[in-house]
């Protein structure tokens, strides 16, 4: 970078490129050209940013200008204003949305303040599809004093000492794991990278991918080394096109700079890396069911001992482990074990990407250390709750979490935390619910997604989801009954208590922790035939005042079913049985004359 | 051996290191429900997927409850297998399963024989608390297995079987959650992929998801026909399996029994497979020698080994799988299709009448041969040699339903000329019987010696692939079994790599043989049934006067009037066929 006098990072992640962010370079690179600056200002694709509320992203340093929601028309104003008369545009910074006031850079912002990122190093940093620019932050220093200094044992213990713990949803301790591969006695072993990121809403993984692959290939190597094995695979989803390509380049480059191939750094270690596509399987997420994937079988999950430790992929002795998992590894090698201990909370240590979604400010990625407070991620970091709105819950741990509410927003976020307050860490999705969110609804919206994506193997998960949605959907539809609630949890503990895989026993968890925390709402439901957010339409009924109604037929003439009657300046009247709760005439009525009850 | 130390339900008890809870608990006495579960001892073949979840037990100090099929045991375990919460979690499940399976056991081809049915039975359940939508599927009819699978419980025995043991393939679960089905890839039907029809899958199927095509109704309607004369064979290995049907210990003989119940039912003629058996003998050994002795002689054209060819699902694997092999099998068509051939031309015209108004009907211990019957080479003008096939299964049905009290019906005899068998033709029923009573007539022509021991031991047993090497007075034959298809590819990829030092193969697709064919009485995952029904196979063998085909004196007689020699023009047209390509 050291040749050019600024250099412009444009988030090339995969919400910003479907906002434009390649027309946006393009736009640059052919200003720049115009205006003979092209040696001047260099130009990089990065990776995520995480604030993809404010995307497009255009970063620009050495000044560390941080332009929001750009378009390929502000590109010029840019060049000629910033670049040329070094004024940045005021209008393209991020308003601070309390005092209104233009943030100029990213760590005067509430949303970075906060943050500390580790996986996400190189995030929005580096070009990823440029090998030197990842080494040029420390990248494969870790892997040359692995494989120089350090004996496999020593680094296991390094990362055993570092309290890493997996952060694709389980929480299993790493360095333990890497142990039980290493002492599997094999003439083969395999590294897996979990990139089967399934959760709705859930992007961490695919930004560290797209954002900086080498920490990835880097960590799967000096596991390789750790555990005996020479190969690899990254089991990612097929539809995460833009991480597969930098994947590839990412490899590629690797293996042209010796970096994975034979005799590494001069060693008798051998280390390579081949891709695996998932067709995007939930379960698929599930270790045993990876496997079974990658292996051309039907991705669904095996009792588990053996353990993939034991008998994994190809029946060899095979370390699993997720995404963001892998990037830790070579911050914790490079820095060692006690800085990154000293991070976080008793049992859980360093950070956790979270993703943002639902109805919060500051939609995007995140990472924060463990033990920061749900508070200060929905509030601080988040931006507190869309439009005003009250808070109502937040779903942590993805469709096999749970629903918790205001009392648990100064509970500090780690493993053990979030399962004693009923939930779980899970991959890191985090939604956030207001109170238009009916909790029913809620819970029912999950179990449509297990539903569809229980892979059928065991009946528990495979019927037992089913009937939990029918019962959902039936007091959604206004006809459930008190006992409906009982019937619902006692087939949640059952499912839980059965299910074979984790899948099935975590999937009843959003209707166990709703109905624990928003009992009430479940009451009005099933007693008074109410659903209190106004979600569930069945349960609506629009009627017209009479009073109020003036007879001037505008609701008569939105109406898309044809279900109000009444002459031009009479009082109207809606036929219930032809209604269908769209809510056009409440919308449309000047004078208060529709109700909802 | 090692041993652990566990407590199941309060009692102390010491295991070896290994076993699951539910092998363990067995042990002690204590029975812990399966459905998905089913293990067929010294066969090696076990399934074991966790996935119906009944058999889940209380480890203590787990968070969730374990299935006792796949749990190993481990020191100082303490087990409970039917508390409260195990019972209700239990009981939920079957609930659940019942819950999205059709409630027309009343009319199910499975009912009394359901094993979904004996575990909520068993387990007490009266009312299915959690109703809603059941999954539905189309139902698949082929010419031999119906597949309805709306009765599919997901226990993936069929699968297990279709690829791990048979190594067909064609079955596998497909979709996800509440859709999920066990099916041929592309949703393909049964009668487009490359399915033998062997049946194993319906052998096992717990419920009525897998079933027969059900000839029954075509039978009696031919029964009641006066136009038409109808005969009835029978193969060998029913005899020693109907018995169960009417509640007879497994291993029961009742060929006399079956003779009197087929005569009751009304048919004009009882002839034996067996007949077709010693027929098949005849033709097979003296192809074989044919080939043994030009290969000897040098002739390279001559292609060893020879492969036996009398059971239709392994002539349909072959073709789909081997067919650069399919010079290779013996051309002699199996029992079933020899003896409608010969009873469609011979004694059709020992009748008098015409080969439309005779029904050949056969009682097989196999679904494949409905297949058989129907293949074209097969038909003459349109009209099959084998008009009908029943299981032994079918067969039972249709002497309950016809008021016949088995177990007190009198022993009667076969009648004649296609009724005379030797102790040759009966071991075909089992595993090794072929290719045994191949030898005793081989040895004989080719050595012109009388051989000095009926009982090749040596051949015997259950044992998935076995090997002997036999003296043909000073020659030695190597000789190759196999049976489930699985352990026939092995010998086959031998064959094709060149490794193989077979003179003479014999193939059985089912294990165990035609005793444990996909059309007998359900053996219920118990190895032993089959076990039995092989001794008694052996004792049929034992109590038969003539125990070589070639001695059958019915069958001498046949050639002397009408066949002429073995491998006869004649011989050739109406006893041998040929293979197709059916690789797709």
């Amino acid at each position: 970078m050291s040749n050019y006098k600024m250099n412009v990072l444009i988030c090339g992640g995969t919400g910003c490129k479907a906002a434009e962010s390649a027309n946006i370079q393009a736009r640059f690179k052919n200003i720049l050209e115009e205006k003979s600056l092209e040696d001047e200002v260099q130009v990089i694709m990065t990776g995520c940013f995480g604030f993809c509320e404010q995307g497009p992203i255009v970063k620009i340093l050495p000044d560390n200008t941080f332009y929001v929601r750009v378009t390929p028309s502000d590109i010029e104003e840019i060049v000629m204003e910033h670049f040329i008369k070094g004024r940045p545009v005021e209008r393209l910074l991020y308003k601070d949305p309390k005092t209104k006031e233009s943030v100029p850079a990213t760590k005067g912002m509430d949303f970075y303040k906060k943050q500390l990122r580790i996986a996400l190093r190189n995030c929005g940093f580096i070009n990823p599809e440029r090998i030197e620019e990842y080494i040029a932050r420390d990248g494969y220093l870790a892997l040359a004093t692995c494989l120089t200094e350090k004996t496999p044992a020593e680094v296991i213990g390094e990362i055993k000492e570092s309290g890493l713990r997996g952060r694709g949803g389980g929480g299993f301790p790493t360095g333990l794991k890497w142990e039980l591969t290493a002492k599997s006695v094999s003439d083969k072993k395999y590294v897996v990278c979990n990139a089967d990121e399934g959760d709705p809403g859930a992007f961490m993984d695919r930004s560290i991918l797209e954002g900086d692959p080498h920490s990835v290939i880097e960590a799967m190597a000096i596991c390789g080394y750790c555990i005996g094995a020479d190969e690899g695979v990254v089991y990612i989803r097929a539809e995460y096109p833009l991480a597969i390509e930098r994947l590839k380049i990412a490899i590629k480059q690797a293996r042209e700079s010796g970096l994975l191939g034979k005799n590494i750094f001069g060693t008798e270690f051998n280390f390579d890396i081949e891709l695996r596509y998932g067709a995007g399987a939930f379960v698929c997420g599930e270790e045993t069911a990876l496997i079974h994937s990658m292996e051309g079988l039907r991705g669904e999950p095996t009792f588990k001992p053996p353990f993939p430790s034991q008998e994994g992929y190809m029946k060899k002795p095979t370390n699993v482990n997720n995404v963001e998992t892998f990037a830790n590894v070579p911050v914790i090698i490079n820095k060692g074990a006690s800085w990154f201990n000293k991070i976080g909370t008793e049992k859980s240590k360093g950070t956790k990407v979270f993703a943002l979604a639902g109805k919060i400010n500051n939609v995007g990625l995140i990472e924060v250390p463990m033990g920061t407070t749900l508070r200060e991620v929905i509030y601080e970091i988040g931006g507190g709750i869309k439009d005003g709105k009250e808070f109502k819950s937040v779903q942590t741990g993805g469709p096999s979490g749970g629903c918790l509410t205001k009392k648990f927003l100064d509970t500090p976020i780690d493993y053990d935390n979030l399962i004693a307050a009923g939930s779980m860490m899970g991959s890191g999705g985090m939604i956030v619910m207001d109170e238009d969110d009916c909790m029913v609804s809620i819970a029912k919206f999950y179990l449509e997604f297990t539903l569809e994506e229980s892979c059928g193997k065991c009946s528990p998960c495979r019927i037992g989801n089913k009937r939990l949605h029918e019962i959902l959907d039936k007091i959604t539809q206004g006809k459930g009954k008190e006992e409906d609630i009982e019937r619902l949890q006692e087939l949640s503990h059952v499912i839980k208590d059965t299910s074979l895989c984790g899948l099935g026993q975590s999937s009843p968890n959003p209707v166990l922790s709703t109905i624990l925390n928003f009992r009430d709402e479940y009451l009005a439901h099933v007693k008074d035939g109410k659903c209190p957010a106004g979600q569930c339409k069945a349960m609506l009924k629009y009627t017209i005042n009479e009073e109020n109604c003036t007879g001037c037929t505008l609701c008569f003439r939105n109406c898309p079913v044809g279900a109000i009657t009444g002459e031009r300046r009479a009082p109207h009247f809606i036929d219930q049985a032809l209604c269908i709760k769209c809510g056009v005439c409440y919308e449309k009525c000047k004078f208060d004359a529709v109700k909802l009850a | 051996m090692e041993t652990v130390n566990l407590t199941i339900d309060k009692k102390q008890l010491v295991v070896n290191k290994g076993i699951t809870i539910l092998e363990a608990a067995k042990g002690m006495g204590v029975q812990i429900p399966t459905l998905c579960h089913m293990k067929l001892d010294d066969l090696n073949i076990e399934n074991r997927p966790g996935g119906c979840r009944v058999c889940v037990v209380e480890v203590e100090g787990r968070k969730n409850l374990a299935p006792a099929c796949c749990t190993e045991v481990q020191d100082g375990m303490v087990i409970n297998t039917h508390n409260m919460r195990v019972i209700n979690a239990r009981r939920t499940v079957v609930e659940l399963i019942l819950s999205d399976h059709p409630f027309d056991c009343l009319v199910c081809a499975k009912s009394g024989n359901c094993e979904l049915q004996d575990m909520a039975h068993n387990l007490g359940i009266r009312e299915i608390h959690y109703q809603g939508e059941q999954s539905t599927y189309r139902e698949d009819t082929s010419p031999a297995i119906i597949r309805d699978v709306d009765k599919c419980i997901m226990c993936r025995r069929c699968e297990m079987m279709c690829n791990e043991v048979q190594t067909v393939g064609v079955l596998s679960a497909i979709n996800r959650g509440f859709n999920s089905v066990v099916a041929p890839a592309f949703e393909m039907n049964l009668d487009h992929s490359v399915c033998t029809y062997c049946g194993q899958c319906v052998a096992v199927c717990p419920t009525g998801a897998l079933t027969e095509v059900d000839e029954t109704a075509k039978v009696i309607r031919a029964l009641s026909d006066p136009e038409k004369t109808v005969i009835v064979q029978t193969a060998p290995a029913v005899r020693a399996a109907l018995g169960e049907e009417f509640g007879m210990e497994p291993g029961t003989l009742v060929t006399g029994k079956l003779v009197s119940s087929l005569k009751r039912l009304g048919f004009d003629h009882v002839f034996d497979t067996d007949f077709a058996a010693d027929l098949t003998i005849m033709e097979e050994g003296t192809e074989l020698l044919g080939r043994l002795n030009k290969f000897l002689g040098g002739d390279k054209s001559v292609k060893l080994p020879i492969l036996t060819s009398c059971c239709p699902a392994w002539v349909k694997f072959f073709e789909h799988q081997f067919s650069s092999l399919k010079d290779i099998p013996s051309t002699a068509r199996s029992p079933q299709q020899m003896f409608g051939s010969i009873a469609k031309t011979y004694f059709a015209d020992k009748l008098g009448i015409k080969r439309e108004n005779l029904v050949v009907v056969s009682i097989m211990p196999c679904v494949a041969k409905k297949y058989e019957r129907g293949r074209d080479e097969f038909k003459v003008n349109g009209n099959p040699d084998v008009d009908h096939v029943l299981t032994t299964r079918e067969l039972a049905a249709l002497i309950k339903l016809s008021n016949i009290d088995f177990n007190s019906l009198p022993n009667d005899d076969f009648d004649q000329p296609l009724g005379e068998s030797t102790g040759a033709a009966v071991i075909f029923g089992t595993t090794g019987g072929v290719i045994e009573a191949a030898i005793r007539t081989a040895y004989e022509i080719q050595t012109g010696k009388e051989l000095p021991r009926l009982d090749f031991e040596e051949l015997r047993g259950m044992e998935g692939i076995r090997k002997a090497t036999i003296d043909f007075n000073g020659l030695p034959v190597n000789i190759g079994i196999a049976h489930g298809l699985g352990n026939a590819r092995k010998l086959l990829e031998d064959i094709q790599s060149g490794k193989s030092e077979f003179h003479a193969i014999e193939i059985m697709s089912c294990p165990g043989g035609c005793i444990g064919g996909g059309g007998q009485p359900y053996h219920h995952g118990n190895a032993e049934i089959l076990k039995k029904r092989q001794k008694a196979i052996y004792l049929e063998d034992k109590n038969k006067t003539l125990r070589k085909s070639h001695e059958n004196p019915y069958i001498k007689k046949l050639y002397e009037e009408f066949l002429g020699n073995p491998m006869s023009e004649k011989a050739h047209h109406l006893l041998h066929t040929e293979y197709f390509d059916r690789t797709k």
